[in-house]
């Protein structure tokens, strides 16, 4: 994308006057900066097992307790951030640059590439989504790779009808006719004409994904279908803790709220920026 | 005289509709000789712009081409390949559009658009900024180094026709096809388009392909005049000729409807009677016969071929007088 002289300024004097974007962007950078440092900022090991202090309420020692094996629960919510956020990055930009590449195609391409490529996108987001991930788990054992491909998969189709949608809309337009005038070969014409023009709708879909990822992450996680123990990851914490949660609630507290943290911000933050830079996308009723 | 720069001989296109095939080019034959501005005059739905895309090679995917030849400069373009004709089109022939509110893309800066203009160049960024510097002064854009930050809504509609033309002669095409391009302007920018236009023609030498349903823009600019009625050539010729002795009933027609003509007061503006023909079903005999206040017997049977020398039209009436 062009950058246009003051995209900063712009986002952040919209934010200003949009206190609940404000706070979306505070509780992102604060996901952000925990979880990158978390290996400076956990005061344990995440893995460190201490028998003798297990399911522990917060203290000065522990912050947030301690789990049914004794591990620092704070630790474990901070490492499990880099997995969320590992899982949601590698996730995200992947389905989005095939969903790209595929979105043009259908939206640029003939008629009857068209038709074959929304039959598949519909044919996968017609399966249930944990239905899909349970089967392609089924096949291939748990692993952190395969929840990310399975998100990779469904996601894909997300991505590509956003984008086909709107280069269609776009290859009637008289610049794009002018453009093929001039001489401009159609590989041209989608990477400096169509892909500007949908950049800043798809990129906010993209920071509106997050929390459904991470979520995806955790849930799968939590069906102990992703990251294999003793890995934290918040689906794990919360597995770990729930059968526990008559003697010690805080594992659950402490594996939900970063992901109440993260729906809450990324949402927040992703609207506003759609308001900022897409006006036209506002719902109705606001 | 010279070969012409682009020379149309007997072009029939069809659309395929599902009431069978419309056709909107029925035999036209039309020369652009090298350093000329032609203009191609009709009302909406005449076939100019099936004639354009039909140049360019950028026609609908429903339209057929079924008889005829387009040559420029030696080659036809009807037989190239999609590879050459795209290698031609922007360099060869460029094209300025109708409506400068939407022929340039929102989202890229103008110089941005004036550097992917000249792709096919190996020249260094740096360069093509500085031609394209160049060619925004020759348009007559004021400040032209700031123009190039800017984007395509900060800039007037007649800023943005200048742009384009800019972009269009930017790779020195030796055509330059020009649809309507003043028709979305109001009329003291028309003249200065117009002007900018004629002056650029000269500079450069090429050959412009002027299409519009302005006569007075047609007679202002243009060296020889093309009448087109219903996906037909009626009537072609000097500018001079053809304003001044038209001989074609459409073109007296379209002339006495012109409002830069109406001499004295009047309530209703004068209007041809009647409708375009069904280009599906084609009347016989003369295309324009239906709205001819002059027509013969004759007209009703045979379709009149477009002859005379210089100056031809295509109407039984003349043959009849000589």
């Amino acid at each position: 994308m062009a950058t246009h002289p003051g995209v900063i300024v712009r986002t952040f004097s919209g934010l200003k006057k949009d206190p609940l974007g404000m706070t979306g962007f505070v509780l992102v950078s604060l996901i952000l900066l925990f979880t990158v440092f978390a290996a400076w900022l956990a005061p344990y090991d995440p893995l460190e097992v201490d028998v003798y202090d297990r399911l522990s309420s917060p203290s000065a020692a522990h912050w947030l307790g301690t789990d049914q094996l004794g591990r620092d629960v704070l630790s474990r919510v901070l490492f499990g951030g880099q997995v969320a956020l590992k899982v949601s990055l590698v996730a995200i930009s992947a389905s989005l640059s095939i969903g790209l590449v595929l979105g043009m195609m259908a939206g640029f391409g003939p008629r009857w590439l068209d038709r074959i490529l929304v039959v598949s996108f519909d044919t996968v987001r017609s399966f249930p989504t944990i239905m899909f991930a349970l089967a392609i788990i089924a096949l291939t054992g748990p692993s952190l790779n395969t929840v990310i491909v399975v998100i990779i998969l469904t996601s894909i189709p997300v991505y590509a009808r956003v984008v086909r949608t709107q280069t269609q809309a776009l290859r009637e337009r008289d610049f794009i006719l002018a453009e093929r005038a001039m001489g401009a070969s159609t590989l041209r014409i989608l990477r400096d004409h169509v892909l500007p023009n949908i950049a800043a709708p798809l990129l906010i879909l993209a920071s509106m994904d997050v929390p459904s990822v991470v979520g995806m992450e955790a849930g799968l996680s939590f069906l102990g279908l992703g990251v294999s123990p003793p890995t934290p990851s918040w689906g794990s914490i919360l597995n770990d803790g729930y059968s526990y949660l008559r003697n010690s609630p805080w594992p659950i507290i402490a594996g939900g709220l970063p992901l109440i943290a993260v729906t809450l911000g990324f949402t927040f933050f992703g609207e506003s920026l759609r308001d900022i830079f897409d006006p036209k996308l506002r719902r109705k009723d606001q | 005289m010279n070969e012409p720069v682009l020379n149309i001989q007997d072009l029939s296109v069809s659309y395929q509709t599902e009431r069978g095939p419309l056709q909107a080019l029925r035999h036209v034959s039309l020369a652009v000789p090298e350093g000329k501005i032609i203009g191609i005059v009709g009302e909406s739905g005449c076939g100019k712009s099936t004639l354009i895309a039909s140049i360019i090679r950028l026609l609908a995917p429903n339209a057929r081409i079924g008889t005829g030849a387009i040559n420029f400069k030696g080659r036809d373009l009807l037989t190239l390949s999609p590879e050459a004709m795209r290698s031609l089109r922007g360099s060869g022939i460029s094209m300025v559009f109708q409506d400068p509110m939407t022929s340039l893309n929102p989202v890229l800066t103008i110089g941005r658009q004036m550097a992917d203009v000249q792709h096919r160049s190996r020249a260094s960024r740096t360069e093509k900024r500085a031609r394209a510097l160049m060619m925004l002064e020759r348009v007559g854009i004021p400040d032209s180094a700031s123009q190039l930050r800017r984007y395509p809504h900060t800039l007037s509609g007649g800023m943005r026709q200048r742009v384009a033309i800019a972009m269009a002669l930017m790779t020195e095409p030796s055509l330059l096809i020009a649809d309507e391009p003043t028709t979305a302007l109001d009329a003291t920018l028309e003249v200065q388009i117009i002007h900018c236009l004629q002056q650029l023609q000269r500079e450069f030498g090429c050959s412009i392909l002027f299409i519009s349903h302005h006569l007075g823009v047609i007679a202002e600019l243009c060296d020889e005049v093309i009448v087109m009625y219903a996906g037909e050539v009626v009537e072609s010729g000097t500018t001079r000729e053809v304003f001044l002795e038209p001989r074609h009933p459409y073109t007296q027609k379209l002339l006495e409807c012109d409002p830069a003509r109406i001499r004295h007061r009047t309530r209703q503006l004068p209007v041809i009677e009647g409708s375009l023909p069904n280009l599906v079903e084609l009347p016989r005999g003369c295309i324009f016969r239906g709205r001819c206040v002059q027509s013969i017997a004759r007209c009703d049977t045979e379709r009149p071929a477009l002859s005379g020398g210089q100056h031809k039209s295509a109407c039984h009436l003349l043959d009849t007088a000589s």
